[in-house]
């Protein structure tokens, strides 16, 4: 058995709107093990946005144990959690979130300034450089969000979450707002991390096909686990329904 | 986050926008500028208000002679004889606050030229520090008579304005010899002219001679025109000591064996009618009537709880009307600063609540990515007071530049002040902590969740 970086017990979520408790997550419990590849998927009000948050440790469950790479980080002061998720957690976002007029090269570096032991600058951009030519984007380093296409947009994010090599990396719709080739591309990339670099990936998606990249599938239903599946043999080929993912609005240089 | 970071970050962010943070500082910048260059103007404006005042005599101290009495009649104010010019140079060897002083005898002799003769108003006899006193200084033509005249008691004198007029019919008396009641005295200089004094006698009809000869040579000849203040004739120095046997034995101390192989000089009447001094500056004039009043009390070996033998006049009225002037002024511009500032804060506040608005996704993010709350606190303030402090500093250079266009072009005296610019970059600093706080606050508290999804 290959070590647990992931760890739910009985986790819940309540959210108060006034008089009424909203139980959004009702006892979940999983473990993940390192360098593993999971989707999560479940319908709109499953509560799979409500889980992604509490796993990037964003939120903090109402109760339940939530260990991640050995530290419980459930009862963590939010100073903590932030400490966590600068050193231990990548995030990719559906809209990218990128800094306007900022450099691709500054977008990747800016974690980097709330690092307790930081790198050297030298070090720290010769690090980004790194990673920007591992998305692919060597040529690029000098572009503002409104000079780069969508997907490489989502190449910088992708760059700038792995900026302090953590050992987990959340993508929440990385693909929603693009076409369908890229989709391609930045779901290849992903294969490629897990599969290379070990980093475990976890993609919050509606998209049975980005899904179905991943080796382990967990489907949440009201709030619970509704199936947990792990896929044998290749992932299916892209797009294979002829039915293109929404367009974004490219913008190009 | 380290403080490098925290700046790199925040002056990444300000350029971001550069037209936004432009119209932001804007606001500082004429603040800070309406500031420094109010200061400059408003102090210029109030040293030279002051300096005018002082020359109509607001530093001036007055030492009159104090009474003298015998058996409980008093012979008035001004009849004490204890008053010398050795008390004057004392006066300025020891006393830190004053800046000159000279001494007085006043006379009121019949002047003669030619077929011409005049009655000045003020015939005064002195030393050329009076000139210094009453800044006095710029003669309109000629000298003023030396010290060395004051020690041969020479018979020279300057005039004033009137006199040319009224007793040489406007020709330049420089060189010409007048008769001051018989006594012969050349002219040697002429006066500016200062007009009248605050209650409206001319300074100008002035006659200016050393005191020694106005004192020895032309009061002396006969009591009939010296003033009732000056004592040196017999019959006052008669009052103030023995009534029996008029002399000087009770008005001079003894002189020591060795005073008196030092100075071997006649004994004589020594004594002035006032002495006239000037302070450094308006606001030493208290440290000064204290400092002389010990002095003199000492040199005239005052016993304790005897009552002084002189007493020091202050020009109050002149006085009191500089320090509320130049007080009503420093509020002035205080409260101008105040206002404008406040509007400069305002207006940082304004943007900055705009700005944390619009940056709520990259707030988030920056969560996200690791920032505690106290970073996105330190980055918002940061930009806040980096943001004024810029200001502060472009307010300064168009401050200073705009007062010296108004000291180039309008003729405005101006006077640049150090604390005024410490003060205005401490103030925008403080300006912009005050004021930044708030919106910084405000993003430091949002929710990384919530501040992810804004949009």
């Amino acid at each position: 058995m290959t070590d647990v970086l992931v760890k739910l017990k009985d986790i819940r979520r309540t959210f108060r709107m006034g008089e009424i408790s909203v139980h959004v997550l009702r006892g979940i419990s999983l473990e993940i093990e390192r360098g593993a590849y999971i989707a999560l998927t479940g319908s709109s009000g499953s509560g799979k946005t409500t889980l992604m948050n509490l796993l990037g440790c964003l939120d903090r469950p109402t109760s339940g144990e939530y260990w991640l790479d050995g530290l419980e980080v459930s009862r963590m002061s939010s100073d903590a959690r932030a400490m966590i998720r600068n050193k231990k957690i990548g995030f990719v976002f559906q809209n990218f979130n990128l800094l306007p007029r900022t450099t691709a090269l500054e977008q990747v570096m800016m974690p980097l300034a709330y690092t307790a032991t930081g790198l050297s600058e030298r070090n720290a951009k010769k690090r980004a450089v790194e990673l920007l030519k591992m998305v692919g984007l060597g040529e690029r380093m000098d572009h503002r969000p409104s000079q780069l296409s969508g997907g490489q947009q989502q190449r910088v994010a992708i760059a700038r979450a792995l900026i302090n090599q953590p050992p987990i990396l959340f993508a929440d719709e990385p693909t929603g707002n693009l076409d369908s080739r890229t989709t391609a591309e930045i779901l290849e990339m992903f294969d490629r991390l897990n599969r290379t670099e070990g980093i475990t990936i976890i993609l919050v998606t509606h998209d049975p096909t980005v899904a179905g990249h991943a080796r382990r599938n967990i489907r949440l239903r009201d709030g619970m686990v509704e199936s947990d599946t792990i896929r044998e043999g290749p992932p299916p080929t892209l797009p294979s329904h002829g039915e293109p993912a929404p367009d974004p609005e490219r913008q190009v240089a | 986050m380290t403080i490098r970071k925290t700046l790199s970050t925040a002056i990444r962010a300000l350029r971001r926008n550069v037209t936004r943070s432009a119209l932001t500082v804007l606001g500082i910048v004429i603040g800070i500028a309406a500031v420094i260059a109010m200061m400059e103007i408003g102090k210029g404006s109030s040293g030279s208000i002051a300096k005018t005042i002082a020359s109509m005599g607001a530093n001036n101290l007055l030492i009159f002679p104090g009474t003298a009495a015998t058996g409980g009649v008093s012979f008035g104010g001004g009849s004490s004889l204890t008053l010398t010019a050795e008390d004057c140079d004392a006066i300025l060897r020891e006393c830190s606050s004053i800046a000159s002083a000279a001494p007085l005898v006043r006379a009121r002799p019949q002047l003669i030229y030619q077929d011409k003769n005049w009655v000045p108003t003020f015939v005064y006899g002195s030393t050329p520090a009076y000139l210094t006193v009453r800044d006095w200084s710029q003669l309109a033509d000629g000298d003023i008579f030396t010290d060395a005249d004051v020690r041969n008691a020479s018979r020279v004198c300057v005039v004033g304005q009137t006199l040319v007029r009224e007793l040489f019919g406007g020709v330049n008396p420089v060189g010409k010899e007048i008769r001051v009641k018989n006594v012969a005295f050349t002219v040697v200089g002429v006066l500016s002219p200062k007009g009248a004094n605050a209650f409206g006698m001319d300074q100008d009809d002035i006659l200016l001679a050393p005191w020694t000869t106005i004192k020895y040579r032309v009061s002396g000849n006969s009591g009939s025109t010296t003033s009732t203040s000056n004592s040196s004739t017999s019959t006052s120095s008669a009052n103030s000591a023995d009534s029996t046997f008029p002399g000087a034995a009770a008005v001079f101390p003894a002189q020591s064996s060795t005073q008196a192989a030092d100075a071997p000089m006649p004994v004589r009447f020594a004594n002035v009618d006032q002495v006239i001094m000037s302070a450094t500056s308006g606001d030493q004039i208290k440290s000064a009537i204290r400092e002389v009043t010990s002095l003199l009390r000492e040199r005239h070996r005052l016993q304790k709880g005897e009552p002084d033998d002189f007493s020091i006049r202050d020009m109050t009225e002149s006085a009191n009307a500089l320090a509320s002037t130049t007080n009503m002024m420093t509020n002035l511009l205080l409260a101008v600063a105040l206002i404008s500032l406040v509007v400069g804060g305002v207006g940082i506040m304004n943007i900055m609540l705009v700005s944390v608005t619009e940056r709520t996704r990259e707030i988030g993010l920056r969560m996200a990515v690791g920032a505690r709350s106290r970073d996105i606190l330190r980055q918002f303030l940061t930009e806040a007071t980096l943001l004024c402090l810029i200001g502060g500093l472009l307010g300064l250079a168009l401050g200073r530049g705009s007062a010296l266009m108004v000291q180039k072009f309008l003729r405005w005296p101006i006077e640049s002040s150090v604390e005024a610019i410490i003060a205005s970059i401490v103030v925008s600093a403080v300006v912009g902590i005050v004021f930044g706080f708030y919106p910084a606050w405000k993003a430091s508290r949002l929710d990384p969740i919530e501040a992810l999804r804004y949009e």
